[in-house]
């Protein structure tokens, strides 16, 4: 039953993403211009950094290249939450104006639906991004390939797309109890990936035990890169604790899971 | 499956209740409840069509949602083709179709044909089978000229024909219309009740509407039931309604000249004169024939037309009885 609710959301989802798609593409010039302006934003977005680098030599102990290794790893697992789930944030819209009403009435599951809705593949923009600066940092890092280290690094991607993947349904769950709370999912996603983006040594050890902690994004991508990067981790854990990021990763999907089925159930409609 | 069939949609003691949550004064919120669905019992055979009406705020549209699994019962049992909505809401979805007349189940952004495409492979439904029901109804619901078009560039009456004709592709074997004329024009109106009593009358399609048109009932439904407070108040035919709410129809006649109000005609009463016209009001359930045959009798008659009860002044009467 599980399985095949799986094997149905996955389906629905395809379906309706690859509609999207086509529909999108009837309008080609519209969807390169849109997909090239979220690329120079993304890419604007790094010009900050390579800016500071012009002043100093390092950041929070990270040089240049790590602190872009940094960087690409929060922006392309980042990248693939958005693309997939980016339309979630729309909850709380279809909750307070009802059309929620008519994902439930599909034989369908909601959450496939509401993560294709709308489905926008310009945000293709930020994994390009994304790739690129994680391929340029790996040309330049002086790390010692050892085979662990080179099977991290896909599993953090991983690993770090699901852990969004589930903030982003978990916010969305909570939208059903307060239709308007988009903003908050956002601080957290948006504002994440923009904090993973740095080295955690340039924040607080209480921030960095917050998100080990409380809200485990510190997981992404900090933790594993430490261990890739062979940096000594900033609140004591042990070193291998970036190979527990897969674990947390399904530990998060698991309770967005459930966060979100009981959204559905307290979900009440509206009056007419 | 033939089990089934006498008590196709079951409802037992179903209830709904909200809580709401109210402010009563500076960060003090007073939390009450509102028994949307009081307690609803009732059967529904297969392929019956049963108009559900009563005021707004009556508890019609959250029976709806309770039925299409959309919101969970507070209490109570309920079962539609003997799958409980709100446990199996995606198998029960491929079995039913649903209309919302305040809003749209299709795609904003798409034209029907996609819209169309998208629901013949989310319902996974054969090709011949969508073939077929497609162009029935694009034939009977007058689409051919609006395919291409995104839906929100349709008007009103031609999205709901639209929202009418995707909940039907998939051949359900029953079929929620929330106010489905609410807001058309005549021509779409008559068309949608042609469209809606030939799919049940073919398919056996068992029908649960909710409306404001009395006509969409005399037309449609076998069976009414009528709804206030979250509690069945009626529940029989048309005609037993007019009964229990003692409805009155009016018979309009007009005279050759002006008269006195017309007497002796057994069952009516003259109600209202103005010049030679003259209204007769009489029971709803009454035949219209007598009354016509001694009024012609005694009286110069030139004209005459019968008026039918409005459903907002039965159900005023009926509640009028009921607490007088």
């Amino acid at each position: 039953m599980a399985e095949s609710q799986l094997y149905q959301g996955l389906r629905a989802y395809a379906l309706i993403v690859g509609m999207w798609v086509r529909s999108t593409m009837a309008y080609r010039t519209s969807f390169v211009i849109m997909a090239l302006g979220n690329l120079a934003i993304t890419a604007l977005d790094f010009a900050v950094i390579g800016l500071m680098f012009s002043h100093v030599d390092a950041l929070g102990g990270f040089d240049l290249a790590e602190v872009t290794f940094l960087y690409g790893t929060s922006s392309t697992a980042f990248g693939l939450t958005d693309l997939a789930f980016g339309s979630m944030e729309r909850v709380g819209r279809r909750v307070r104006d009802g059309t929620m009403d008519t994902l439930l009435v599909r034989p369908v599951p909601v959450l496939a639906q509401v993560a294709a809705d709308r489905f926008a593949l310009r945000r293709v923009g930020r994994i390009i991004q994304g790739v690129a600066l994680l391929g340029w940092s790996l040309a330049h890092l002086d790390v010692n390939w050892t085979w662990d280290r080179v099977l991290l690094l896909p599993v953090m991607l991983l690993s770090g797309a699901a852990i969004f993947a589930a903030l982003f349904v978990a916010g969305a769950a909570f939208q059903f109890w307060a239709s308007d709370a988009a903003e908050v999912q956002s601080a957290f996603t948006y504002g994440g990936t923009t904090m993973l983006q740095f080295p955690p040594t340039v924040f607080t050890t209480e921030l960095v035990r917050a998100v080990t902690f409380v809200l485990p994004l510190a997981f992404v991508n900090w933790f594993p890169a430490l261990h890739i990067l062979g940096r000594p981790n900033p609140i004591g854990l042990p070193d291998g604790i970036g190979f527990a990021a897969p674990l947390v990763a399904v530990a998060c999907c698991a309770l967005a899971g459930l966060a979100w089925g009981a959204g559905l159930r307290a979900y009440r409609s509206t009056g007419s | 499956m033939a089990a089934n069939d006498a008590a196709f949609i079951e409802l037992d003691a179903v209830e709904k209740v909200f809580t709401v949550r109210r402010r009563a004064g500076w960060m003090r919120r007073e939390r009450h409840e509102v028994r949307a669905v009081d307690g609803i019992s009732f059967q529904v055979p297969r392929g019956e069509v049963v108009g559900y009406i009563g005021p707004n705020g009556a508890g019609k549209s959250t029976t709806i949602k309770m039925l299409t699994g959309i919101l969970v019962p507070s209490g109570g049992r309920l079962r539609v083709a003997g799958i409980d909505p709100s446990k199996e809401r995606t198998r029960l979805a491929r079995r039913m179709g649903v209309v919302f007349g305040q809003r749209t189940t299709l795609w904003w952004d798409l034209p029907l044909r996609d819209s169309y495409a998208l629901v013949r492979r989310m319902y996974r439904i054969p090709d011949d089978r969508y073939r077929h029901n497609l162009e029935r109804c694009v034939e009977l619901l007058d689409l051919a000229e609006l395919l291409e078009v995104p839906v929100r560039q349709l008007s009103l009456g031609q999205r709901m024909r639209g929202d009418i004709a995707a909940a039907l592709l998939h051949d359900p074997d029953v079929l929620y219309l929330d106010e489905p004329t609410i807001g058309l024009d005549v021509i779409s109106k008559v068309k949608v009740r042609e469209f809606l009593r030939e799919v049940n009358t073919e398919q056996n399609t068992t029908v649960l509407l909710t409306t404001h048109d009395l006509t969409d009932i005399e037309q449609l439904c076998q069976r009414v039931m009528v709804i206030d407070h979250g509690r069945v108040m009626y529940d029989g035919s048309l005609a037993g309604l007019h009964a229990v709410g003692e409805s009155e129809r009016t018979l309009v006649v007009d005279l050759e000249r002006e008269l006195p109000p017309i007497e002796g005609v057994p069952g009516a009463r003259t109600v209202r004169v103005d010049g030679a016209r003259q209204w007769l009001a009489f029971p709803a359930a009454a035949s219209a024939a007598p009354i016509v045959a001694a009024v012609a009798a005694a009286y110069p008659l030139v004209d005459l037309s019968v008026r039918e009860p409005d459903i907002e002044d039965v159900i005023a009467k009926m509640y009028a009885e009921r607490s007088g």
